[in-house]
């Protein structure tokens, strides 16, 4: 069974339609890269599944849990508080300009959501935090704060942030851009190992040669459709599509 | 006359400055938040109400508003106020709450949304990121202007003479009635001492935030 489910999802700007109707499933365990031109309403997507736009029109479930309970007037009507506040807690993001709490040490910023949210008692909550920065290779930052970090090592503490309210599954919008070629190797090696792992991962990226490296399954998002959905091989490799073959054709220039 | 009977009087005088300066202060700063929630309300009446309010309170001087205070309930029904220190009060209270509410906001409109949405994908409630994500960092941001106002208020207190509060420029204006000017320029070591121990203070409070960027 689909872990996570887009159904027919529709999202305007001021009367611009930027996603017309887009369906795609993820499979547990599954790596899904999303490519495609900027513009193409790929972080626009993101933004819809994790809450922070309002959908049109379509349904998003999470593990098996409806994020739109009807469409009434052609207007989504959203589910209940508490629905929405489960599938906040299933889905993790990790953003493009990691967005950590600068106030907060790095063991803070992995335990306040423990704590407040999941109501964690602090030390089982710091103990979690230690696992996932050791994993990260970040163990003896837990007490310095992000401004003190690499935007490589931020990156890094944002990733295990997201991965410690243990979401079924993650999602990365563009997770490297702000970040030189060395460290965006870096974040990849996470990412892999996160595969490896076989968590569920939807990784929206530029890198296409990552994606093809890494992915189970290639969507490719142009003027608000998918043009493409198939293996690395389909759509990376041996493109049939002419709109997926130019855009493939650009990067290599 | 004396230095020290001077003095003493002049320190009379400037316990009045102190106290308003003191209450003002108590009042305005929580108050101030209060507008702030009102002018950046989505209730349209709301906000634009708010607006109009501190666009009056910050676009009249407030030795007027001293006035207003003073005279309106008197004038309006008939109850005039019989303390004028209380009277300086409401007028100062409102006057720095107008202003310390256009802090908040600018410090609140200042960060980043990226701090909300990282806050509300891992579940936090409204109120969860607005007091311990938000405000935590909007209070670093705002130290330095709300410095700068308080200290400004210290001197302003003096403006509270115009309806007849004994304040210390008061005190040194009845000496110079009787042809001595000097305790006039004196108040100013007083203003100074007071100025100088706030700045010190905001520069520890500056310091103490300091222990993070951005």
């Amino acid at each position: 069974m689909a872990v996570f489910e887009v159904k027919d999802l529709r999202k305007s700007f001021a009367g611009k339609e930027v996603l017309k109707g887009i369906s795609f499933s993820v499979e547990e365990g599954e790596v899904v890269a999303v490519i495609g031109p900027s513009g193409g309403g790929k972080t626009t997507l993101l933004r819809c599944i994790n809450q922070l736009e309002r959908i049109d029109g379509g349904n998003i479930s999470v593990n098996g849990m409806d994020m739109i309970a009807a469409v009434e007037d052609g207007k989504a009507v959203y589910a209940d508080k508490e629905t929405l506040r489960k599938i906040t807690l299933s889905i993790g993001l990790v953003f493009q300009n990691y967005n950590l709490f600068p106030h907060f040490t790095v063991r803070r910023n992995i335990t306040e959501a423990l704590v407040r949210v999941l109501k964690m008692p602090k030390d089982a909550a710091n103990a979690r935090a230690h696992e996932l920065l050791k994993k990260m290779g970040l163990a003896d930052k837990a007490e310095a704060y992000p401004c003190e970090l690499s935007g490589g090592q931020q990156q890094r503490v944002a990733i295990a942030r997201a991965m410690a309210l243990e979401p079924k599954i993650l999602f990365f919008d563009e997770p490297t851009s702000a970040l030189d070629p060395q460290l965006t190797a870096e974040i990849l090696k996470v990412i892999r190992q996160l595969a490896a792992e076989k968590r569920t991962l939807v990784i929206v990226t530029h890198e296409i040669g990552f994606a093809a490296a890494v992915a189970d399954r290639v969507i490719m998002l142009d003027e608000g459709v998918i043009i493409a959905n198939g293996t690395p091989d389909e759509v990376i490799h041996n493109p049939t599509n002419p709109r997926v073959k130019e855009f493939l054709s650009k990067l290599d220039e | 006359m004396s230095f020290s009977t001077v003095t003493l009087k002049l320190l009379d005088g400037f316990w009045q400055n102190c106290y308003l300066f003191l209450f003002t202060l108590l009042a305005a700063l929580p108050l101030g938040l209060l507008i702030t929630a009102g002018s950046m309300s989505k209730f349209a009446p709301l906000k634009y109400i708010t607006k109009a309010f501190v666009w009056v309170i910050r676009g009249t001087p407030l030795m007027l508003q001293l006035f207003v205070v003073l005279y309106v309930p008197g004038l309006v029904f008939n109850t005039p106020f019989h303390s004028r220190m209380t009277a300086a009060l409401i007028a100062f209270i409102i006057n720095y709450a107008a202003y310390f509410s256009e802090i908040y906001r600018g410090g609140i409109e200042s960060i980043p949304k990226g701090q909300y949405e990282a806050g509300k994908v891992l579940g936090m409630t409204k109120s969860q990121v607005f007091f311990r994500i938000i405000l935590k960092q909007v209070v670093k941001r705002i130290i330095p202007p709300i410095g700068n106002e308080v200290i400004t208020l210290v001197k302003d207190t003096s403006l509270a003479r115009v309806i007849a509060v004994p304040e210390i420029l008061k005190q040194a204006e009845d000496f110079s009635k009787n042809g001595a000017i000097w305790p006039l320029f004196y108040t100013g070591v007083f203003f100074l001492v007071f100025c100088g121990g706030l700045t010190l203070l905001f520069g520890y409070i500056e310091k103490k935030l300091d222990y993070y960027k951005g």
